[in-house]
């Protein structure tokens, strides 16, 4: 028995180096793809300066390269994906922790997890081949009837209606992160204690004022990270939106029918044939921005979770 | 069991009638009969598993939130049958409070977590509110602990302050009852003998049933006890009885400790 203090003492020391190496080597890689991206975009950033993110210009023959449209299309899909997706996973997730039946829960949460295991190719080509021209013959037209007639929001929602662009990206988009926020969403909302759903409940509460006053205070670390989740996702989703989005730089008119570009698109489309050279580095120099628009994307929903919390009800679930 | 009448007439606000309630296929209650009355406290003994949780959470019909569960007989409140399919369950549970084992704070301050049950069913101005909100801070003894910090978290208080802002919150609906499920059993003594002085109090406006494990608490609250055992009521009558002189030979068995 006497070693055996100093052995265990060992075994911890050893434990805790190692867990502290594979954590530094996340922190290394992360640097390390920071710096390298910098290094090969900086004949781009000498280039062109902050002129590059103000630009519309994207023009391989006269190397003249600004990254306004696709960091606009990349804005605007995962935007319009959120928008569509955060009500419909809420109410999914919803519907499956307090209102469905118990037999119906299983094979509803089956589905839903399967849709997050299709591949993002078959949703490229999906919405390419089947759902851009429904959408482009039946649906747009309807959209520009009656959206497209209300002031101001009318403009977004006018155009030639080829099936493909912004909004159809969007649509797929938001079709492949739902699944991602309600599994979320679900998980945490089944975290809300029992008893304190009845407190509510007991004190005459619907449905719906439980979750609004409750469920959503209760777990909203959770469901704000559950929404970056699929705001992450639809930010660096390549393979279906290149399908979809139309790929054309151009910035014409503020209408969501017209094709666009994303960051990852433009990438996957144009990285194969690009020569070397400030070409090149302008293609890298999109990925650092995206790099970028991810980190600030995250740190927002940081600070909102940090606002939220002292305003009310100190730290939860998450 | 009625109980035979005395001095000061007993008025029963609840009436059970050959209760039975099922979990699934398994039965948990099986013919209750009882009455609770206006401005008593009834307390429900019995060891676990006996249904006396499952008897109070039939009178506010929490078991409606969980398919599977149904209660078959009568339930009478003020000579209502509330397990009726088309009673108001929202309207029936504000008529009847419930406090349960564990204080359940809800993630808002102390203000809001008293507004907020309010506001579902009245709509108050300001200053109204402030004033219910007083007067159910001060009902559950709790006033003077909080007033200076009303904007706080109802999560920092201390257990046992957290259980009587759970008590403020169903008071400032203003119940006609109070269900409490064991409402102490998460709280070391001084916390459960304020509680305990409270309930004390509470019964001069509000009929209160409370169920508990803790049979000096029943002897010390309340003016009528009912010894559950096996999903049946054993034995029913004034608390001194049922402890002085329990007729059943297993309520006997229970209070002196011989079962349970």
């Amino acid at each position: 028995m006497k070693n055996s203090p100093s052995k265990s003492k060992l075994g911890d020391l050893l434990f805790f180096n190692l867990t502290r190496a594979v954590a530094m080597l996340t922190l290394l890689v992360l640097a390390g793809i920071i710096v390298s991206l910098t290094i090969s975009a900086w004949p781009s950033i000498k280039t062109f300066g902050f002129g590059f993110l103000t630009s519309s210009e994207w023009n391989p023959p006269a190397e003249q390269f600004g990254a306004l449209v696709p960091i606009y299309g990349t804005l605007v899909t995962s935007l319009i994906a959120l928008v569509i997706a955060l009500p419909i996973s809420f109410g999914i997730a919803l519907f499956l922790t307090e209102l469905s039946p118990t037999w119906l829960r299983r094979p509803l949460g089956i589905a839903i997890e399967l849709l997050a295991g299709i591949p993002s190719i078959v949703y490229g080509i999906w919405g390419l081949l089947v759902f851009a021209p429904v959408f482009g013959e039946h649906v747009q037209p309807k959209i520009a009837e009656t959206l497209g007639e209300v002031p101001v929001i009318g403009e977004l929602f006018s155009g030639p209606t080829f099936g493909i662009g912004l909004l159809a990206a969007g649509i797929i988009l938001a079709i492949m992160i739902i699944p991602f926020i309600t599994s979320v969403m679900r998980d945490v909302f089944e975290l809300t204690p029992a008893m304190l759903k009845e407190s509510c409940y007991g004190l005459g509460g619907t449905t719906w004022e439980v979750v609004r006053n409750v469920v959503l205070p209760y777990t909203r670390v959770g469901v704000i990270g559950g929404v970056m989740l699929g705001l992450g996702r639809a930010l660096g989703e390549t393979m279906a939106v290149t399908f979809v989005i139309g790929n054309a730089s151009l910035l014409e008119s503020p209408s969501l029918f017209m094709p666009g570009n994303s960051i990852t698109s433009l990438l996957a489309n144009e990285f194969a044939e690009a020569s070397p050279g400030l070409y090149t580095a302008a293609l890298i120099e999109l990925g650092l921005i995206l790099f970028v628009i991810t980190f600030i994307v995250l740190s927002l929903s940081k600070l909102l979770l940090h606002s939220l919390e002292k305003n009310s009800g100190g730290k939860h679930v998450g | 069991m009625p109980i035979e009448s005395s001095a000061q007439a007993l008025v029963p606000q609840i009436s059970i009638r050959n209760l039975n309630f099922y979990y699934g296929k398994a039965q948990a209650l099986k013919g209750i009969n009882l009455d609770i009355y206006k401005g008593k406290v009834t307390a429900f003994i019995g060891p676990s598993g006996c249904g006396k949780s499952t008897l109070l959470r039939t009178i506010n019909r929490m078991y409606d939130l969980y398919p599977g569960q149904h209660a078959e007989g009568e339930l009478l409140i003020d000579g209502e049958n509330i397990l009726h399919g088309n009673v108001d369950t929202i309207a029936l549970r504000a008529r009847v409070g419930m406090v349960f084992q564990k204080p359940t704070p809800f993630p808002m301050s102390i203000y809001e977590n008293i507004a907020f049950g309010v506001r579902m069913h009245e709509k108050l101005n300001r200053s109204a509110m402030d004033d219910r909100i007083e007067w159910a801070l001060t009902k559950a003894a709790l006033w003077n602990e909080v007033k200076d910090k009303l904007k706080q978290p109802g999560t920092s208080l201390s257990g046992g302050q957290q259980q009587r802002l759970c008590i403020a919150r169903g008071v400032a609906v203003k119940p006609q009852v109070l269900l409490l499920d064991e409402p102490t059993s998460a709280l070391d003594p001084i916390s459960t003998g304020r509680i305990e002085e409270l309930i004390h109090e509470l019964k001069s406006e509000f009929t209160i049933a409370i169920v508990t494990h803790n049979m000096q608490q029943a002897a010390r609250v309340s003016d009528f006890t009912a010894y559950m055992y096996l999903g049946e009521l054993v034995e029913f009558g004034k608390t001194d009885d049922i402890f002085v002189k329990p007729k059943d030979k297993r309520t006997e068995d229970y209070i002196t400790g011989r079962m349970g």
